[in-house]
């Protein structure tokens, strides 16, 4: 049963990783403007596409 | 391709803005433009192979009728407003984020972003689509700001620098410790309740005690941070509270907050398993994302505009022959200052030069343009309508006639702190609550059993958390901010809906609140023109930019315009010109010389053809759509008083619109507006609701409890208020008011139905035996179901007051006309 112990050490060690990976996120402004960074997706996709467009034509 | 359909009557629509084109002799290729601004931002856009920004979405452009002229930016050659205006320098990088309004689409976005390729020396640009602003980094030696602001400019997205910015250097920062304290309190939450778990189901005599130990101790140390950090508030919130000697609701919930905790410890000391805390930290959770809801406001929405948010950063002076840009606080008396066409004068001067068309809608909401003489004195917040004039300045901007406004104490009154009704009912609940612990440990001492008695006490204490309230409230407001937010009313903060309930008296504005600013009814009088004739007297008015014209120019509705090369515009006053031997002249009585009906008052458009006059087109302020029934709901409901700056021309209409009973007075001050306010407030006792528009309500605004700014469009500016309404909207404030008193229903409601888990609870609690598993099981299920409930209740009541469905072109209005 004392396994437990270490298991449950390791699972919150693991969680408080994760819990570290968000306050990070949060400060390096993530949570701060949601609507640009969706949109900005769809760009980087767009300029890839008429670049392959004009690689095919040339 | 056919091209005679362009001769029919179909709208062809602007390639770069979609605005309807009257003909097809602008365009490019097959491109056709509504006007030459448009025109030459996509030939910008061509030839820097950007044209990539119309094919994310079909006219992404911003109307581009207005013509900046070339050194309106030439004050940022000046280091020093430029050093006011950037965020950081070294000398080789300078970095400055810039306020865009016209950021509207995923095109903008896009675009703003390739700026580089319009201009070499920016390094980095980056766009805030929700704050609407444009974050610039650049090289010193390559560009400088006046550039980049001119290229800007030049693709249409013209940056909003105004005296404000200069004033506040500190860009607004982000509060992120929201999103810490959630993060924390969540992962304490879940990581709590999961060791608490294996307490209740294995029964506690399975687990070996080092492994209970181990569990109780990592529970108790993962408290620690919800309890210091994520509920921290709460703790403030509290101690403020007590020092203003005024019991508030974050009170009990902060001694519960405590009492949990210390309780639970004695719990985990004598090796009696993890007690409240997994609750405990759920509470917090719960009620940070409750918060969390509640303060979602618009971010891209300024709610604290004063008169420098109108004002220009500089203007021009003119020293010893030579024009000299210059910061408006550093204008003296006696300098003499350059305005150009649509620029708002900061101080009071005297005319030397020039003609004078001034617009002083902004300052008192009249809508006539006045015409002032040579030696005149014109005050500060006057808009030019006509071409440069040349003034010398009177009085400095912090003394000025509209300064003046603000001087006024109202605007330097500290906001009061809001004695919710929710603080008096979560008062009443604790009083009850503590008064049941006592009565119950009173009880179980009388039977000699102390153990019993603590327990009772501590418990009811654990019970008494307003929690259920506050939830209540915060859950059920954040959803109906966010259902006045779709349908276009912001508001500043929560605290306004609860104002809502409490109104008895509304104030209104006339011009650009109830009446729409930049549109306008026209009636014609005079002889009957024949098309060739309507033809001939819009292709004039098509040469001229003034609003009259514009407003006659849709009147007539003609099919096509010609060509008029001999035309001569006198801004301000009228335009003249030859059309096959035949002179027009259309404008004002005073250019014209005569007017058909002099008694008949208001603006008019008079059209002169060689010697005789015609007929004339008599503008009148277009009333908004569905106002008259809101009026009608209104006055049922509330007292109603109408202020207005403008003259009283249309005041039997207006009598109609407010009835009877209703207080109308034109011709009014801003001073005026706001002591009436002042006077409905002290001496009637009424909780007052002011709707305006514009600087000339900024008093009123502020002064009456809830001040609503009416907005046309997404960028429009409004002067400090406590929400924000677009003028489509306007014709549901009534259902607004209605659907705040029914959310306050809903509070109401749900913490009625939370109050019993409350029960239950304490039920437990007063005969000492509410264990940890009950209190597990009782707060996540309130939680839950007040949620739900408020999700739920919100739904149904914003179906009820804003159908989907609403067959807006049915009703048709009444015409007063």
């Amino acid at each position: 049963m004392s396994v437990i112990i270490i298991l449950l050490s390791a699972s919150i060690l693991i969680a408080t990783g994760f819990l570290g990976a968000f306050l990070w996120s949060v400060k390096n402004g993530q949570y701060d403007d949601i609507q640009s960074p969706a949109q900005r997706m769809l760009f980087e996709n767009k300029i890839n596409k008429s670049a392959n467009n004009l690689i095919e034509k040339k | 391709m056919i091209t005679t359909a362009n001769l029919t009557k179909t709208t062809t629509t602007c390639y770069h803005c979609g605005a309807s084109c009257r003909n097809e002799q602008i365009a490019i290729a097959e491109k056709v433009f509504c006007c030459n601004g448009c025109k030459m931002v996509f030939q910008i856009l061509n030839e820097n192979e950007l044209c990539d920004y119309y094919d994310f979405n079909a006219h992404p452009g911003v109307l581009q009728t207005t013509v900046i002229r070339q050194d309106k930016f030439a004050f940022l050659d000046n280091p020093e407003i430029v050093n006011k205006l950037t965020q950081f320098t070294n000398g080789k990088q300078t970095q400055i984020t810039l306020y865009l309004p016209q950021i509207h689409c995923s095109s903008c976005l896009w675009l703003l972003e390739n700026l580089h390729k319009l201009d070499a020396g920016i390094q980095n640009a980056k766009v805030n689509f929700t704050q609407k602003e444009i974050f610039i980094a650049f090289n010193n030696e390559d560009t400088t700001l006046r550039k980049i602001v001119e290229t800007l400019t030049s693709i249409g997205y013209e940056p909003h620098l105004n005296a404000s910015d200069v004033d506040h250097l500190s860009h607004s920062r982000l509060d992120r410790t929201r999103w810490y304290k959630l993060g924390v309190a969540g992962f304490c939450f879940g990581n709590i309740m999961m060791m608490s778990f294996a307490d209740y189901f294995a029964a506690s005599h399975v687990l070996e005690p080092k492994i209970k130990l181990f569990f109780s101790i990592a529970s108790l140390l993962l408290s620690i941070p919800v309890l210091l950090y994520a509920a921290s508030e709460f703790f403030v919130s509290a101690y403020n509270s007590l020092q203003h000697k005024y019991l508030n609701i974050d009170l009990p919930v902060a001694l519960a907050l405590v009492i949990t905790f210390l309780r639970s410890i004695y719990e985990i000391t004598i090796g009696n398993g993890n007690g409240y805390l997994d609750s405990m930290s759920g509470i917090v959770f719960f009620m940070l994302i409750g918060r969390w809801l509640q303060s979602r406001t618009y971010q891209s929405i300024s709610f604290d505009r004063d008169f420098r948010s109108f004002f220009p950063i500089a203007i021009s002076v003119v020293k010893d022959g030579k024009i000299i840009p210059t910061e408006i606080e550093h204008v003296k008396t006696n300098d003499v200052i350059q305005i150009h066409a649509n620029e708002i004068l900061p101080v009071d001067a005297i005319l030397s030069k020039g003609n004078a068309n001034i617009d002083y809608s902004f300052v008192n909401g009249e809508s006539d343009v006045n015409q002032i003489k040579i030696g005149e004195i014109i005050y500060a917040g006057g808009k030019q309508l006509g071409g440069l004039i040349e003034l010398i300045v009177t009085k400095e901007v912090s003394q000025s006639y509209l300064t003046n406004l603000w001087n006024n104490p109202v605007f330097h009154q500290d906001e009061k702190i809001v004695h919710s009704a929710y603080d008096a009912i979560g008062k009443y609940f604790t009083y009850f609550v503590l008064a049941a612990g006592l009565a119950a440990g009173g009880y179980w001492y009388m039977h000699g059993s102390i153990g019993l008695m603590w327990n009772a006490i501590t418990t009811v204490l654990i019970v008494a958390c307003p929690c259920a309230l506050l939830l209540a409230s915060n859950y059920t407001n954040g959803n109906l901010l966010r259902i006045f937010g779709k349908n276009k009313f912001y508001l500043r903060s929560a605290d306004v809906l609860e104002k809502f309930t409490q109104i008895q008296h509304i104030v209104l504005d006339k011009t650009g609140t109830l009446t729409q600013s930049n549109s306008s009814k026209v009636r014609y009088y005079g002889l009957i023109l024949s098309t060739e004739v309507k033809q001939y007297i819009a292709s004039l008015l098509y040469q001229s930019a003034h609003p009259l014209s514009k407003a006659v120019l849709d009147f007539l509705n003609v099919d096509s315009i010609i060509n008029i090369t001999d035309c001569k515009e006198i801004e301000g006053k009228g335009i003249e010109g030859w059309i096959n031997d035949t002179h027009f002249k259309i404008g004002s009585a005073a250019f014209v010389g005569g007017e058909l009906q002099a008694n008949q008052k208001g603006t008019k458009v008079i059209v002169k053809i060689d010697s005789n006059i015609v007929g004339e087109f008599l503008v009148t302020n277009n009333y908004r759509f569905g106002i008259p029934s809101l009026m009608d709901s209104l006055k049922k409901n509330y007292s109603l008083s109408l202020l207005s700056g403008d003259n009283d021309s249309e005041a039997e209409k207006i009598e109609q619109l407010l009835g009877v009973d209703s207080e109308i007075y034109f011709n009014q001050t801003p001073e005026q507006k706001l002591k009436y306010i002042y006077q409905l407030q002290h001496q009637h006792q009424k909780n007052v609701m002011m709707v305006g528009d514009g600087l000339n309500d900024a008093g009123a605004l502020k002064q009456s409890n809830i001040g609503i700014a009416v907005a046309d469009g997404g960028n429009s500016f409004t002067p400090s208020c406590d929400g924000v309404i677009d003028g489509t909207s306007l014709n549901k404030l009534n259902q607004f008011l209605n659907f705040a008193k029914a959310g306050k229903k809903i509070i109401l409601f749900t913490f009625i139905f939370s109050a019993i888990y409350n029960a239950i609870g304490l039920y437990y609690a007063v005969q000492g035996i509410l264990s940890p598993v009950i209190a597990a099981i009782l707060m996540p299920c309130s939680s839950i179901t007040i949620i739900l409930l408020s999700y739920g209740l919100v739904q149904i009541m914003a179906r009820k007051y804003f159908p989907k469905h609403i067959l807006t072109n049915n009703i048709y209005e009444t015409d007063y006309a």
